[in-house]
């Protein structure tokens, strides 16, 4: 919303401008807020939880969370949900892995070795396909997000589980010979002392904030959030921003599938699992509104380092995994009771405003 | 301006409105208004939509509370927080839309929220049973309490909302146009009910854009316009006549009658356009409607509630399915097209209800007016392209002056602006898409005098263009005063023809059907 604003805003109104960045800061202010007291706490509790070794892997846990939260903030911002993208990771790693492991091509007697980059590519397509399958569902069979995603969530699971038949594959490194070495260096790799995971979750990060705040598709999205209605009457093509956005969160969930697939050196079936709800906590730690129409890439980062910086602090300092979940569980509700309080505050300062006489700042146009 | 007072108090002053004001954000709907309910009498509301006789009805039933005043019940102010607290007190209401649960019962429906409780606390479903049997004999519905309310067809689904007021036994009984569905018996069949009621000493508080219908019933007459109570009077005094002057009133303080009338080509051309009811049953909504209209001609669309004109307006731009018939553009045929390139063809709809349909009102004043026409602010960065932020702020600011908007600027909350200027920002989003034609629904609904006459001078003005504009609209002031030439539909179809210069306004009226008894297709289920 805020960042939307701005570029609209710019060049005509500095009043307006700087009246709805406070209140953007507000949102995220509160999970920047949240952000610093845990990184406060947890390094007076652990002298290692500001080191910079410390930073670096927690940074890296976060990255692929922060990435599945961007494609969910997508699908958010648009009043859906998408449950299946846990389930897309585990997918496109164990493609990544089968097809590095090699292919069989019975009927030729044949064994196919693909380059990196194809592996890459296919499994990036094949988390993509799986997020148009949604789209597709959602919007020309009129299934509700929750289910379309949920089926979505056993069915590409299954498939992951049919295709390794449980056991996963390690071989991940290739042969020299066969020409498909490279796949764990360059995705293990940490150019500049940063991990790869973050150079993507850095990358996304900066393409969709662009794509949200500069693009008509980015606008089509805030408009069809917040009234599909009005959108549509509009001329806002809303069944074709729909399915784009279920696409894109297959994308990001393929994407970091693979990081994860090189991470753990292994293609499991049961990678990802249950990585949608981390996702869906750091939209909304985010400041994003489930309803649709509001949120940002900027809160949603926040949203991801909150529940990551938590976890780890709290696993650092030695706190059992119980209290961990009883914990986190407490800030989302936290997070997102706050922000109604703030929304309900809003409305009541609006009703007020509205009674008021106008401002004599308010301007009137010129007759034509 | 002028204003009678409310009469003296009487002693059969059962409920006393006093000085009622309310606010809906920046909109003002009632502006102190001072009301009277008399025990054993209808009292009859008369007042064109958006007068805010709907507005008070709910605050007297406990649905919204009012900004300003109170009600005073036998003398004893009360405050209504509910509807369940004004049955409490003896008030009961039949909205104007339905507010029934079509997958419960006749019998779920008409006790919903005061079950009747037995032993242990379960339902008493045999003795609701009873009570709903009575009332359906006493209505001479033949309506079993267990049938579902999706079954029934709509007037029946009225009655089922009748028997729910008559169910709580009130002492005051308010119905909103409880008759809209209603065929011809079935509406003597009410009336011989309200005249029961009364004898029994209940207060009936009546609303009715049937005008003749309402004055036969009536014994005291109120009318309404923009927010004041203007007139009241008993049921002896009054006729027609006398109705439609105090409700249209100095409504009319712009006119546009004198316009041009040079006319372009044909801009619009609708043949035996037929297009089916939503809300099912197999109805045709619009049935054969042949039209044109020409680049810079404004025709208005005049009619009751539910004769087809919103139907009419949203299937040409092109939300839901045409049954048959052609809709060309300039020439062009645009069937099987999208809304999305209707607006690109040039036609484009401000449709009747502006929040659930008109804004996103989580996006700013600008954000709102660039909505339709962002691909025309790019350019291209890359493989894609982007929104230019100095070409879409330079569009937004012209669109703002050229529509006369009232704001703090393009970045200002669209929920921050009053109903006319909101009303302006739909508008100037479709004419910055460059429309050959422009289609209204109701643009005036819920907006003041003076924003009114703003959105019609600047309508004849992008007429005078070459912009073809068709406008729906319920008010007959506005119908004669701001048109070429209006064109009356009642029940799916056209029926007549008038020339705003020489037609009255009772001729228009009774072409409507609003003043006749009679059967009336349900209406679009807001007002």
């Amino acid at each position: 919303m805020s960042e939307l604003s701005q570029a609209a805003v710019k060049a005509t109104a500095p009043h307006a401008l700087r009246k709805i960045n406070t209140r953007a800061l507000m949102v995220e202010g509160r999970a920047l807020l949240a952000l610093l007291l845990i990184v406060v706490v947890f390094s007076l509790l652990s002298p290692n939880f500001l080191s910079a070794d410390n930073l670096i892997i927690m940074t890296r846990h976060v990255a692929m969370n922060a990435i599945l939260a961007i494609g969910m903030l997508l699908v958010i911002l648009n009043g859906g949900i998408d449950l299946s993208v846990g389930s897309i990771v585990g997918l496109s790693g164990v493609i990544a892995g089968m097809l590095l492991e090699g292919l069989e091509i019975k009927s030729l007697d044949l064994f196919v070795y693909p380059a990196v980059w194809v592996v890459i590519v296919v499994s990036l397509g094949v988390g993509t396909l799986a997020g148009w399958v949604n789209g597709v569902v959602v919007t020309r069979l009129k299934v509700a997000p929750f289910i379309a995603t949920l089926g979505m969530l056993y069915v590409a699971r299954g498939i992951a589980l049919l295709i390794t038949n449980g056991t996963p594959f390690s071989k991940l490194r290739g042969e020299e010979g066969l020409g498909n070495t490279g796949f764990l260096t360059f995705l293990k790799g940490a150019p500049l002392g940063l991990p790869m995971p973050v150079w993507a979750m850095i990358l996304f990060a900066a393409v969709f904030a662009v794509v949200l705040s500069k693009s008509p598709f980015g606008r089509w999205l805030y408009a069809t959030g917040g009234n599909e209605r009005a959108a549509e009457l509009s001329g806002v093509p809303v069944k074709k921003v729909k399915t784009r956005i279920y696409v894109l969160s297959g994308l990001c969930a393929a994407a970091v599938g693979l990081l994860l697939t090189a991470d753990l050196s292994s293609a499991t079936p049961a990678a990802g699992e249950f990585f949608e709800l981390n996702a869906i906590a750091a939209v909304v730690i985010g400041g994003a509104a489930l309803s649709g129409g509001r949120g940002t890439i900027r809160g949603t980062l926040i949203g991801a380092f909150v529940i990551g910086f938590l976890v780890d602090g709290l696993v650092l300092v030695g706190v059992s995994q119980f209290w961990q979940q009883i914990i986190k569980g407490a800030v989302i509700i936290i997070a997102v009771a706050l922000d109604q309080l703030q929304q309900t505050l809003q409305k009541r300062r609006s009703a007020k405003a509205a009674f008021s006489p106008p401002k004599p700042s308010e301007r009137v146009p010129a007759p034509v | 301006m002028f204003r009678e007072a409310a009469s003296p108090p009487r002693a059969d002053v059962v409920l006393r409105a006093v000085d009622i004001t309310k606010w809906y954000g920046a909109t003002q709907a009632l502006k102190g208004v001072n009301f009277e309910v008399q025990r054993g009498k209808v009292t009859v509301l008369f007042g064109e939509n958006g007068a805010g006789k709907s507005t008070l009805m709910k605050i007297l039933a406990g649905v919204e509370t009012p900004t300003g005043g109170h009600l005073e019940l036998d003398g004893e102010r009360i405050e209504l927080r509910s509807p369940n607290q004004a049955v409490d007190h003896g008030i009961s209401i039949i909205h104007q839309e339905l507010n029934l649960c079509p997958n419960m019962s006749v019998r779920d429906n008409i006790f919903i929220g005061r079950e009747r409780t037995g032993l242990f606390g379960t339902v008493d479903y045999r003795g609701e049973r009873k009570v709903v049997q009575r009332l359906m004999e006493r209505l001479e519905e033949d309506i079993d309490p267990s049938t579902l309310v999706a079954d029934l067809r709509i007037g029946q689904q009225q009655i089922v909302e009748i028997a729910r007021a008559l169910a709580t036994d009130a002492r005051i009984l308010i119905m909103d146009e409880p008759t809209s569905a209603l065929s011809a018996s079935e509406v003597e069949v009410l009336f011989k009910v309200i005249k029961d009621l009364t004898d029994n000493g209940v207060a009936i508080v009546y609303i009715s854009h049937h005008l003749e219908e309402a004055i036969e019933i009536s014994d005291h007459a109120v009318v309404f316009r923009d927010g004041e109570l203007v007139a009241t009077e008993d049921a002896a005094n009054i006729d027609l006549s006398w109705v439609v002057g105090k409700m249209v009133g100095r409504a009319a303080e712009y006119d546009f009658r004198d316009a041009e009338r040079d006319y372009g080509d044909v801009a619009l051309s609708i043949r035996n356009l037929k297009v089916v009811d939503a809300t099912g049953e197999g109805r045709l909504a619009v049935n054969d409607v042949s039209l044109e209209v020409r680049q810079g001609e404004i025709v208005c669309l005049y009619g009751l509630m539910g004769a087809g004109r919103t139907e009419l307006v949203e299937a040409l731009a092109g939300r839901g399915p045409i049954a048959s018939g052609s809709v060309k553009l300039g020439g062009e045929d645009v069937a099987g097209t999208s809304i999305t390139e209707r607006i690109e063809r040039g036609i484009g709809l401000v449709p009747e209800d502006r929040q659930r349909d008109g804004l996103v009102q989580s996006m700013s004043v600008g954000q709102n007016l660039s909505l339709s026409s962002l691909l025309e602010m790019t350019r291209s960065f890359l493989v894609s392209r982007f929104i230019s932020g100095r070409r879409e702020a330079g569009r937004i600011r012209d669109g703002i002056s050229d529509v006369r908007v009232k704001t703090a600027g393009p970045g200002a909350a669209i929920t921050s602006l009053s109903g006319g200027n909101q009303q302006k920002v739909v508008i100037g989003k479709m004419l910055l898409t460059g429309p050959k034609v422009l289609l209204l629904d109701e643009p005036t609904r819920g907006i003041d005098v003076g924003a009114k006459g703003e959105i019609f001078s600047l309508l004849f003005r992008e007429a005078r263009k070459g912009l073809a504009v068709l406008y729906v609209t319920s008010e007959i002031g506005e119908a004669i005063t701001a048109s070429h030439r209006i064109v009356v539909m009642s029940k799916g179809r056209v029926v007549r023809e008038f020339d705003p210069r020489t037609a009255s306004r009772e001729e228009i009226m009774a072409a409507s059907g609003e003043s006749e008894v009679g059967i009336h297709p349900i209406g679009t289920p807001s007002e």
